[in-house]
């Protein structure tokens, strides 16, 4: 049981990181040099603060559940 | 048909719609009342979850503040979707396993205190009810705009329709409701959306049109940086804050998200661990639609607007410049007589004043699209409010009704009697949001942006140490979040409404540079260094809240 708790922190700490660096770092943090990049219409770091990083939340709570789903099955701790 | 009639026939229909599935869906049971039985699809919770999320502020106002802060306008973008990360991976499912009602009966189980629970009853009520005043004066505001009623008048229409479904279908209603509310308004923000993308830019989807090319090649946005610096506007790919504020605010927002009673009950009315996490997901799908789709029509819309006004003779402006002048949205001042209009960052040089909410209501008409596309998004715009407006009065019933009452005067009344009291809160909850919508009180739309600060210093620490720190004890909670909302109180009052001093300190006197609607993120860092500096130096929690805490973390009961 301790096991499948260190897991989900693990998840957690690795999913939060991505969360982190899409938004803060890309979307703030780095906007400047990422404006020097283009993406078709878009400068690269407005992009993320308005557009890209909401896409990145999406799917980041879309992978947990997976990897969620996934671990509950290992460790039988899964409801039905 | 004209635009008032298609508006009549539109806001009719939806509202039919509300009180026919309000009818449909009474609640019979506390269960019922409080999380619509916990039998909730977790799709259809998370439409109903986007619908309470997004507020009037969201529909009518952010797209037009996005297209006056250019890139600033991140914050709120990045600010009320990245909460739902925090809410899907560390509150939601825990939260679902420990199968309560409320916010506050987590905290006061979890704290064995019902010290804890009354701070956390506070905090609800004083984040719900700053809340559901401005949504309430949305709803009145969009009547007198489009239905041409005195705004007061409007308020009280929304009171009696939010009275009809919330006090006789309590959360159940208030889901099934939320539903429809949220089809309506997506599809009122979407459907402007998708014609002027196709105007400007000749794509379809507003998400691309927003990175696409105008008709003479140049990238929309590259236009919109020349025009804006023309006018001595900053570029509108580049800010005007300082970046410690814009990191400050969007954490707060993203925090205060995670934090809001309101939202975090939805994920008791779906039946288990696994809907939880998938429901938050669904949510942000569905919130995604329109905050992805917002920042294109800011920058659409500001791109017409310059267009259509900048350097234009007077005698020759649209017709939806009169129209609007009327209400006076927009203002013109013919500052140096020239009959022509010079729209100018320069305060002095300036002629043209344009409300924020301009944007999102008469963008239809600037981009001249049909009269039923207008009517859209009246009917959009107040079931953005009203779904609010529900989900935040029940929170304030349940508070009174089920924690203060229930939990604490007299536990041993009965569940009719309870359901009863329940109704009776949700009924008076309606007539206080009701006054404040008729007389809003100066400090109101302040406190609504700063609501997401108080609910970041207080719940959302309280709640994710709760679940994450076995070792945390109700001293080292209750005077974390004692801390953490008083703090975040003083700077509130400080800085934004001045009460200590005699005018409004400057924005050079903040802390660290960090503006109220930011400093949320400080008073939740410090709510949990209290809580751990605390709890590591009283007694350690029972065993059985230990245990408690333990049995939280795992989906299912093991042996």
């Amino acid at each position: 049981m301790k096991k499948y708790w260190s897991y989900n922190l693990k998840y957690l700490l690795i999913l939060l990181s991505i969360w982190f660096s899409v938004s803060f770092g890309a979307g703030i943090l780095w906007v400047e040099e990422l404006n020097k990049i283009r993406l078709g219409g878009f400068k690269l770091g407005f992009w993320f603060a308005q557009q890209g990083s909401i896409y990145v939340f999406v799917v980041l709570i879309f992978i947990y559940v997976w990897l969620m789903n996934r671990l509950d099955k290992k460790f039988n701790v899964d409801e039905n | 048909m004209d635009v008032q009639s298609w508006t009549f026939l539109l806001v009719g229909l939806s509202f039919s719609l509300y009180i026919g599935i309000a009818i449909w869906t009474r609640a019979s049971s506390t269960s019922d009342f409080y999380v619509a039985g916990g039998e909730v699809n977790p799709i259809l919770n998370g439409m109903a979850t986007a619908a309470d999320w997004m507020s009037a502020a969201s529909f009518l106002s952010m797209a037009g503040l996005i297209s006056f802060m250019g890139y600033d306008g991140g914050i709120y973008l990045m600010g009320w979707t990245g909460g739902y990360v925090l809410l899907a991976l560390l509150l939601a499912p825990y939260l679902r396993k420990f199968g309560k009602f409320t916010v506050p009966d987590f905290i006061g189980d979890r704290y064995y205190s019902n010290v804890a629970r009354t701070v956390g009853i506070i905090c609800a009520l004083l984040i719900s009810l700053t809340y559901v005043a401005g949504q309430m004066r949305g709803v009145g505001i969009v009547f007198a705009r489009f239905l041409e009623v005195p705004i007061d008048t409007g308020v009280y229409i929304g009171m009696g329709l939010v009275f009809f479904y919330a006090v006789l279908g309590g959360m159940k209603g208030i889901t099934y409701t939320q539903i429809a509310q949220y089809c309506v308004l997506i599809f009122a923000f979407m459907v402007p959306a998708i014609f002027i993308s196709i105007q400007l830019t000749g794509n379809p989807i507003p998400q691309l049109g927003f990175g696409g090319q105008l008709s003479d090649g140049t990238f929309l946005l590259d236009k919109l940086d020349g025009l804006n610096q023309e006018l001595g506007f900053h570029e509108y790919t580049s800010g005007s804050k300082g970046m410690m504020d814009v990191f400050a605010i969007t954490f707060a927002l993203m925090a205060g998200t995670a934090g809001l009673p309101h939202v975090i009950v939805r994920f008791f009315t779906v039946p288990k661990v696994k809907d939880a996490r998938i429901s938050a997901g669904w949510a942000l799908i569905f919130i995604a639609i329109l905050y992805t789709t917002a920042p294109a029509i800011s920058a659409f819309a500001r791109t017409n607007l310059i267009r259509a006004t900048s350097n234009i003779s007077y005698t020759h402006v649209p017709e939806w410049f009169t129209n609007w002048e009327k209400t006076g949205l927009i203002k013109f001042e013919d500052k140096n007589s020239d009959g022509v209009i010079q729209y100018l960052a320069h305060p002095d040089l300036n002629e043209l004043t344009i409300d924020n909410d301009i944007i999102v209501l008469a963008n239809p008409e600037m981009a001249q699209l049909p009269n039923w596309v207008i009517a859209l998004v009246a009917a959009g715009g107040l079931a953005a409010a009203l779904s609010t407006a529900a989900g935040l009065l029940l929170v304030i019933s349940t508070s009174i009704a089920h924690d203060l009452i229930k939990k604490q005067l007299n536990s041993k009344i009965s569940e009719k009697k309870e359901l009863f009291l329940a109704r009776f809160a949700a009924g008076a909850a309606v007539l206080v949001a009701g006054y404040f919508g008729v007389n809003p009180p100066g400090f109101v739309a302040a406190t609504v942006a700063l609501a997401f600060g108080l609910a970041a210093s207080s719940f959302f620490p309280a709640i994710v140490l709760g679940i994450f720190d076995k070792r945390m004890n109700k001293q080292g909670a209750i005077a974390g979040m004692v801390t953490g909302i008083s703090l975040m109180l003083f700077y509130m009052i400080y800085f934004k409404l001045g009460w200590f001093t005699q005018t409004i300190p400057p924005s050079t006197d903040w802390w660290w540079d960090i503006s109220p609607e930011g400093f949320g993120t400080v008073g939740m860092l410090v709510n949990i260094v209290v809580a751990l500096v605390v709890s590591r130096w009283t007694t350690p929690p029972p065993v059985h809240i230990q245990q408690l805490t333990e049995s939280i973390r795992y989906p299912r009961r093991t042996a």
